[in-house]
């Protein structure tokens, strides 16, 4: 049992290397979380977020570095078997769930992952599983515990995204990855799904990491606030010295060390419409 | 009508389409839930017939229908193999193996082009003299469609099952949930190919032969099949759907009965199946675009008046300013 649960340690990640079109996105990015840190990012367009995330998930392997994740060395462990333990909610609300598959059919599929179920691939949904979920989304409150037997497809995006929730931490995962998941869905459910987000990483003492572009989310949200710029963290703030620190302290820091003004017209946007 | 629809038609017709009712099965896998266009399914289907065949021939029919389902795995999987492993394109995947197979297939039957069975104890002969009636072949082959329909749905609703229906579904969200789309793949093309296997076999126990070129425009057979099937049925349970690609399958094969016995000629029928499967697809495609046609022309008349309109006013405010 490792204190930390993710150490990232000098990874770098080029994209098409040796063409014209070569992109850097992660270069020799250090990275530790406690058990239980829940730590915002902001950064700016194309600062690597999303990069970093893919590579801790192992959608590509990285081209250098050593990714640890509760001790255990995934570097080059493969996508679906690490994903095993790794929770994983994209900005689109339509990527986490199955549409032409019922509800029910797909908190079974989030079922697979709990050790139990491992070597049941030929069970079938019990009434047992059913009350389960059944139980699972009613916590969601938004009446889905009725509609089990309909397609997820006609639920609204909001739903599938409160859905995917439940589904990455039906069983614990050591990690949870939020790449922006409330950025599509309209200011009231994404409320909702936020405070949804909170409840269960605060229950739950998950180890959380949430890419956002609400400056004020990133402050008031978690344990740490992480700035990235160029493939790299160039901001890394906690305890005290975060409590203290207001939205335009965080920009100036951000335009001294990362040598320029944070350039994502989304936050900028998002600055105005906020409490 | 009476003479045209005989009771031997009906029959030999539903025999038949619960006998290709399996491969439209193995599409309904492959194609419907996987999303993947199987193009090695002739070449399988004639692999089938051409091992049953053999084993047939050699005494052991039933042994012949597990051999040809056999068969079938092995090649759905070398079909899987080389999409997941070595990164060919799916539909190029299932050329490269139908093009291998017909060697293969021609090395089963002994480097002939067709094997006759007659006078061998198939698995229709054993039942007719087991029951006596006319109608056991009929019972047969439906059993055996029903039974593995059964299997087949129950098996879609297994863990496994929901898996391999996710990948074809949303893959972004299998990776995402610890399951390893390759193996799926894989898996939903063996047990597919397996269905496209036994057909071939049944096949050529009931027609007691096996003939090189049997397997030929059976992607497309199947495919009116299951269309046939799904637009009769729709949406539903695994097993509706199931019965409902049975249920076209026998449709299908009505179609071309009557068609034959109207003097059609037997090489136009592989012209009609590729229209019929055409049409059915680009259906709803279609009926957007009349839709939109509709709807544009219906704008353009309105359009028309409110062009004039603004002219109208255009020319007043004109008048307007010279006095």
């Amino acid at each position: 049992m490792a204190e930390n649960m993710l150490i990232m340690k000098n990874v770098s990640k080029t994209f098409n290397p040796g063409t014209v079109n070569e992109k850097t996105a992660l270069s020799n990015l250090n990275l530790t979380l406690r058990k239980g840190d829940f730590a915002t990012i902001v950064g700016s367009n194309g600062a690597g977020k999303s990069t970093m995330f893919n590579a801790i998930t192992g959608a590509f392997f990285v081209d250098r570095g050593l990714i640890l994740l509760d001790g255990e060395d995934i570097t080059y462990q493969k996508e679906h078997v690490r994903s095993k333990v790794i929770g994983h909610l994209f900005q689109d609300p339509l990527k986490g769930t199955a549409p032409h598959m019922t509800i029910e059919e797909n908190m079974a599929l989030a079922f697979l992952r709990s050790s139990t179920s491992q070597n049941a691939y030929f069970s079938r949904i019990t009434g047992k599983d059913k009350a389960k979920f059944r139980e699972q989304l009613a916590l969601l409150d938004m009446g889905l515990e009725d509609r089990m037997k309909q397609p997820v497809g006609l639920l609204s995006g909001g739903q599938r995204q409160a859905l995917t929730l439940l589904m990455a931490t039906f069983v614990t995962p050591k990690i949870l990855l939020l790449d922006e998941h409330t950025a599509a869905l309209d200011p009231a459910t994404a409320e909702k799904v936020l405070t949804l987000t909170k409840e269960i990483v605060e229950q739950r003492n998950i180890t959380c990491l949430m890419v956002t572009h609400n400056m004020h989310q990133a402050l008031d949200l978690g344990n740490r606030t992480i700035m990235m710029d160029s493939g790299n963290i160039v901001l890394d703030i906690a305890g005290e010295e975060r409590n203290g620190m207001t939205v335009d302290d965080l920009l100036k820091q951000f335009a001294i060390n990362a040598g320029k003004e944070l350039d994502n017209d989304r936050i900028l946007l998002s600055q105005d419409g906020k409490k | 009508m009476g003479n045209i629809i005989t009771m031997s038609i009906v029959q030999s017709a539903l025999e038949l389409g619960c006998i290709y009712a399996l491969v439209a099965m193995a599409l309904f896998i492959s194609f419907t839930i996987l999303d993947i266009a199987d193009l090695s399914t002739d070449g399988c289907f004639t692999l089938g017939c051409a091992v049953c065949a053999t084993v047939t021939i050699m005494g052991h029919p039933i042994l012949g229908l597990f051999a040809a389902m056999l068969a079938g795995v092995v090649s759905g999987f070398v079909t899987a193999f080389l999409q997941t492993k070595l990164g060919i394109q799916s539909i190029l995947a299932g050329i490269i193996v139908n093009t291998g197979l017909y060697t293969i297939n021609i090395a089963v039957m002994g480097f002939s082009s067709n094997l006759n069975l007659f006078g061998c104890t198939t698995i229709f002969t054993w039942g007719k003299e087991s029951f006596g009636s006319s109608w056991s072949q009929l019972v047969l082959a439906l059993v055996i469609v029903l039974v593995v329909g059964l299997l087949i749905s129950l098996f879609l609703n297994t863990r496994l099952g929901l898996s391999i229906r996710a990948t074809g579904d949303n893959p972004d969200m299998v990776r995402a949930s610890s399951i390893n789309t390759k193996l799926m793949i894989t898996i939903g093309l063996c047990v597919a190919n397996a269905m496209t296997g036994l057909s071939g076999g049944l096949l050529a126990q009931y027609q007691r032969s096996c003939d090189i070129n049997l397997g030929t425009g059976m992607v497309t057979i199947a495919l009116a099949s299951l269309i046939i099937g799904e637009s009769l049925i729709g949406k539903g349970s695994m097993f509706t759907r199931i019965l409902g690609v049975i249920l076209g399958s026998c449709l299908y094969r009505f179609i071309v009965a009557v068609a034959l016995r109207l003097n059609v000629p037997a090489e136009a029928l592989k012209l009609v199946s590729s229209i019929i499967v055409a049409i059915a697809i680009a259906l709803p495609y279609l009926k957007k675009q009349f839709a939109f046609y509709k709807a544009k022309r219906i704008a353009k008349e309105e359009n028309e008046a409110y062009i004039q309109e603004i002219t109208a006013q255009e020319q007043n405010s004109r008048k307007g300013e010279m006095e």
